[in-house]
C-alpha cells in the first residue's frame, strides 16, 4: 500500500506540471493547444543536448528548456494563433492550427534528434525506503522540483500584476480589454508561460522516463485526460485531474494487469462526463 | 469562463485524426535519389517512421538506403549483365493498418515495386497480405505471426528471427548456464506484446521454468514503468522477461526493476541498442540478454564496418538494433542476382529460386551461408535464415553469448 502511495503521488506531481501548462493555455486563449506534448518532448530534448551533448549542468538544461519552449510557445501565440483567432470565427481553426502544429514540431525534433530515445542519468542516485516502499532519491528530487514550480505558477497567477491579468482575461477577454490591459500581450505571456512548464516538466521527466520525438501524443492525451477530469481552463482542477489520474494508474497497475488500467481509467472517464461534463471544478456554462 | 469543453475536444479529436491521415499521406516520399540515366531497381520500404515507435521504421529505412549506397557507390547492382541503380521508395504508415493498406497501394500498385521491405508489427504485416497477392509482390515484413508464412501464404519473407524462434533460444541458454528457475514476464499491451508474450511463457513451461508472473503489461504509451515493476519485482523472479520490448521502453523498465532493488537478469526477444542504455539505465543497463545482430566487435566482418560508415551517414548516428535489419536487401539483391532480371517483375521467378539460394555472410567475419529458412515454422522457407545472435549487456558494451541458427 506505500509503495502505491508513494507511486502515485509522483506520479501526480509530475502530471500536475503538465495539465498546469495546457490549463492556462486553454484559459486565456480558448486553444486547446494539441501540440502541448511535443513541447514537453522539446523540453526534454534540449535539456539532453545541454546536459549530454554540451556537458553542461543539469541545471542549465533546464533552464534553457524553460526558456526556449517559452518563447517558441509566444512566436507561436504571437504569429499564428493570434491571428487566425482575429481573422477567423470558427472555433475549429485553432484546434487544426495546433494539431499542424504539433506534427510540425514532431517532425522537426525527428530531423533534428532521430528517432532515438534520449535520456539523461539520474541527477542523485539512491533509493529511500519508506515504510515498505521504494522512493528513488531522483523520482524524490523530481517531486520536490515540481511542488516548487507549481506553487511558484499559483504564486504568480494570483499574487502578481501579470498573473491577475491573465486569470481577468481568462474570466472575461471582453471586460479585460475594457479595463485597458493589452491582451493581446497577456495571451502572449500566458502562452509562453505554458509552454515554458510544458518543456520544464519534459526537462525534470527526461531524467526519470527519457524521451524520444514522438512521445508528444501521449503526453497531450494524459494532459487532457487531467484537464477534463479537473474542469478545463480551471487552474486547481488542472491540479486535481492531475492527482486523480496519477494515483488512478498507480491503484490500476497494483490491482490489475496493465491492460485492465486505461481501460478502467477511460470507461470512468466516460461516465464520470455523462454525469458532469464540465469536470469537478468547471462551470456548467464552460 | 470557457465555452463547451467537452465538444472542443471531441471536435479536436476528430481534427487529430483527419491531420495525422493528412501528415501521413504529405509523407509518401521517394527517399532515394531518382538516377537520369542507367537501369534503376526500386525497392520500396514501408513501416512506422513517426510516433512512439517511429525508430522501427526509421532503422529499416536508414538500413536499406545504406544498403543501397554501397551498392550505387559500386556502379549499382549487376544483374544479368546490366547495372541497376538502387533506388528506396519509403512510406511511413505510422503504425496504422489503414495507412500501411494505401502505402502497400501506392508501392505495388502505383509505382509497380514487387519488393518491399517492411512492415514492423503483425497488424501493419498481416494488412499488407492482400495488397502484395493483387500485385504479386513480395514483401519482407519485421513481424512474427505465423499466418503471413505458412501456406497458402508465399508473398512474404520474415526479415528476422521470430520470437518465438528467440525466446526458447533465451531461456534455455540462462537456465543452464545461469541456474534461471523463476521467470516473470512484463509485456507491451499490443498484439505484438502480448502474443511474444505468450509464444515465451509457452517456451518457459516446455522448458519447466516457473513462471511466477506473466500478466502484467504496460501500456504502448507509458512513461513511467515503475507502478508496474514494483509488482513484478514482488513475485522475486530470478529473470525478468521483456517481450517485444522497444529500444525505448527496456531500458526504463531495467530502470525502474533496479530501483526497485531488483539484482536478476533481464531478457528481451527484440533488438536493442547500447546507446539509448547507457544514457537512461547507467549501470542498471547491465544483465540484459537480447537479440544481436552483426554489428558486435567480435564477430563483423569488413563489409559490416563499411555498413556502419555508410549507415552512419545516412542516419546520423550507428543504431545496434541495424545490425538485426541488415540483411533484407542485401538478400533480396543476391537472390535477383542469381534468378537474373525476369525475377525483378515476375516474383514467382523470385519464389522458385528461394530453395535453393545460399550466399556467403557478407556481415560475419566466420565463414558462414545465408540461406532462405523456416520450414520447420511455416512449413515452407519464408525466413531469411539471419543468424541468431545473443548478446548480453555488461559495462556498457553488448557482450557475444551466443551464435546460432535457426530451423
Amino acid at each position: 500500500m506505500e509503495q502505491i502511495l508513494v507511486n502515485g503521488a509522483i506520479l501526480s506531481a509530475n502530471y500536475a506540471l503538465i495539465a498546469l501548462g495546457i490549463t492556462l493555455i486553454f484559459g486565456i486563449m480558448n486553444v486547446l493547444n494539441f501540440a502541448h506534448g511535443q513541447m514537453f518532448m522539446i523540453g526534454g530534448l534540449i535539456v539532453y543536448t545541454v546536459c549530454v551533448v554540451f556537458k553542461l549542468p543539469y541545471a542549465v538544461g533546464l533552464l534553457a528548456a524553460a526558456v526556449v519552449v517559452g518563447l517558441i510557445g509566444m512566436l507561436l501565440e504571437r504569429t499564428l494563433f493570434q491571428r487566425v483567432m482575429r481573422i477567423s470565427s470558427r472555433e475549429e481553426n485553432t484546434m487544426l492550427l495546433a494539431v499542424g502544429t504539433a506534427l510540425l514540431l514532431e517532425n522537426i525534433a525527428l530531423f533534428i534528434f532521430g528517432e532515438k530515445q534520449r535520456g539523461i542519468p539520474p541527477m542523485v542516485s539512491g533509493v529511500y525506503r519508506l515504510g515498505s516502499a521504494f522512493l528513488p532519491a531522483n523520482r524524490l528530487l523530481v517531486f520536490a522540483i515540481s511542488l516548487a514550480l507549481i506553487a511558484a505558477v499559483l504564486l504568480f497567477v494570483n499574487f502578481t500584476r501579470q498573473g491577475r491579468a491573465m486569470r481577468a482575461l481568462a474570466q472575461d477577454r471582453t471586460a479585460t480589454m475594457l479595463m485597458g490591459a493589452d491582451v493581446n500581450r497577456i495571451s502572449m505571456l500566458g502562452f509562453g508561460l505554458g509552454a515554458a512548464l510544458a518543456g520544464i516538466a519534459g526537462g525534470l521527466l527526461i531524467s526519470v522516463s527519457g524521451v524520444n520525438a514522438g512521445i508528444g501524443t501521449a503526453i497531450s492525451t494524459k494532459a487532457f485526460i487531467m484537464i477534463m477530469i479537473g474542469g478545463a481552463g480551471v487552474i486547481g482542477g488542472a491540479l486535481l485531474g492531475a492527482v486523480a489520474l496519477g494515483f488512478a494508474e498507480a491503484i490500476g497497475y497494483a490491482l490489475f494487469p496493465g491492460s485492465v488500467t486505461y481501460l478502467l481509467i477511460f470507461t470512468a472517464l466516460i461516465l464520470f462526463l455523462l454525469i458532469r461534463p464540465q469536470g469537478i471544478m468547471g462551470k456548467p456554462w464552460g | 469562463m470557457m465555452e463547451a469543453t467537452r465538444r472542443r475536444l471531441l471536435k479536436g479529436a476528430g481534427a487529430l485524426a483527419v491531420a495525422g491521415v493528412m501528415a501521413a499521406a504529405v509523407g509518401l516520399g521517394a527517399t532515394g535519389a531518382a538516377f537520369a540515366e542507367g537501369k534503376t531497381l526500386k525497392i520500396g520500404q514501408l513501416g512506422v517512421m513517426s510516433g512512439a515507435e517511429a525508430s522501427w521504421g526509421l532503422v529499416n529505412k536508414y538500413a536499406a538506403q545504406a544498403t543501397a549506397d554501397m551498392w550505387n557507390a559500386k556502379g549499382g547492382v549487376d544483374i544479368g549483365g546490366e547495372k541497376y541503380k538502387i533506388e528506396i521508395v519509403s512510406v511511413d504508415d505510422r503504425n496504422d493498418p489503414k495507412l500501411t493498406v494505401s502505402g502497400a497501394e501506392r508501392l505495388m500498385g502505383q509505382e509497380g515495386i514487387r519488393y518491399v521491405i517492411g512492415s514492423n508489427t503483425d497488424v501493419t504485416a498481416t494488412s499488407i497480405r492482400p495488397i502484395a497477392e493483387k500485385y504479386n509482390a513480395m514483401y519482407f515484413p519485421y513481424a512474427s505471426s505465423r499466418s503471413l508464412y505458412t501456406k497458402p501464404a508465399e508473398n512474404a519473407v520474415m526479415g528476422m528471427v521470430a520470437s518465438y524462434q528467440v525466446a526458447p533460444a533465451i531461456l534455455k541458454l540462462l537456465k543452464a548456464e545461469r541456474g534461471v528457475q523463476k521467470v516473470a514476464f512484463v509485456a507491451r499491451n499490443d498484439s505484438d506484446g502480448l502474443s511474444n508474450r505468450d509464444d515465451a511463457v509457452k517456451a518457459a513451461k516446455d522448458l519447466g521454468l516457473d513462471v511466477v508472473s506473466a500478466d502484467a503489461t504496460y501500456e504502448a504509451n507509458a512513461t513511467d514503468f515503475f507502478p508496474v515493476m514494483s509488482n513484478v519485482v514482488a513475485t522475486a523472479p530470478d529473470l525478468i522477461f521483456l517481450p517485444a520490448s522497444a529500444p525505448s521502453n527496456t531500458p526504463l523498465l531495467m530502470r525502474a526493476a533496479r530501483e526497485l532493488g531488483y539484482a536478476g537478469l533481464f531478457a528481451s526477444d527484440s533488438g536493442q541498442d547500447i546507446k539509448v542504455i547507457n544514457e537512461m539505465a547507467g549501470d542498471a543497463g547491465n544483465g540484459l540478454v537480447s537479440i544481436g545482430g552483426a554489428s558486435a566487435d567480435a564477430i563483423r566482418s569488413e563489409y559490416m564496418d563499411e555498413f556502419i560508415k555508410a549507415y552512419t551517414k545516412v542516419a546520423g548516428e550507428w543504431n545496434d538494433e541495424a545490425g538485426t535489419k541488415v540483411y533484407a536487401l542485401e538478400v533480396i539483391l543476391a537472390t535477383l542476382q542469381a534468378t537474373g532480371p525476369a525475377a525483378i517483375d515476375d516474383t514467382n521467378v523470385f519464389k522458385a529460386a528461394i530453395p535453393g539460394f545460399s550466399m556467403k555472410n557478407p556481415f560475419l567475419k566466420e565463414d558462414s551461408k545465408l540461406t532462405f529458412t523456416g520450414e520447420a515454422d511455416y512449413g515452407q522457407k519464408r525466413q531469411i535464415g539471419v543468424p541468431l545472435v545473443l548478446t548480453e549487456t555488461k559495462d556498457g558494451q553488448f557482450t557475444t553469448l551466443a551464435i546460432g541458427q535457426v530451423d
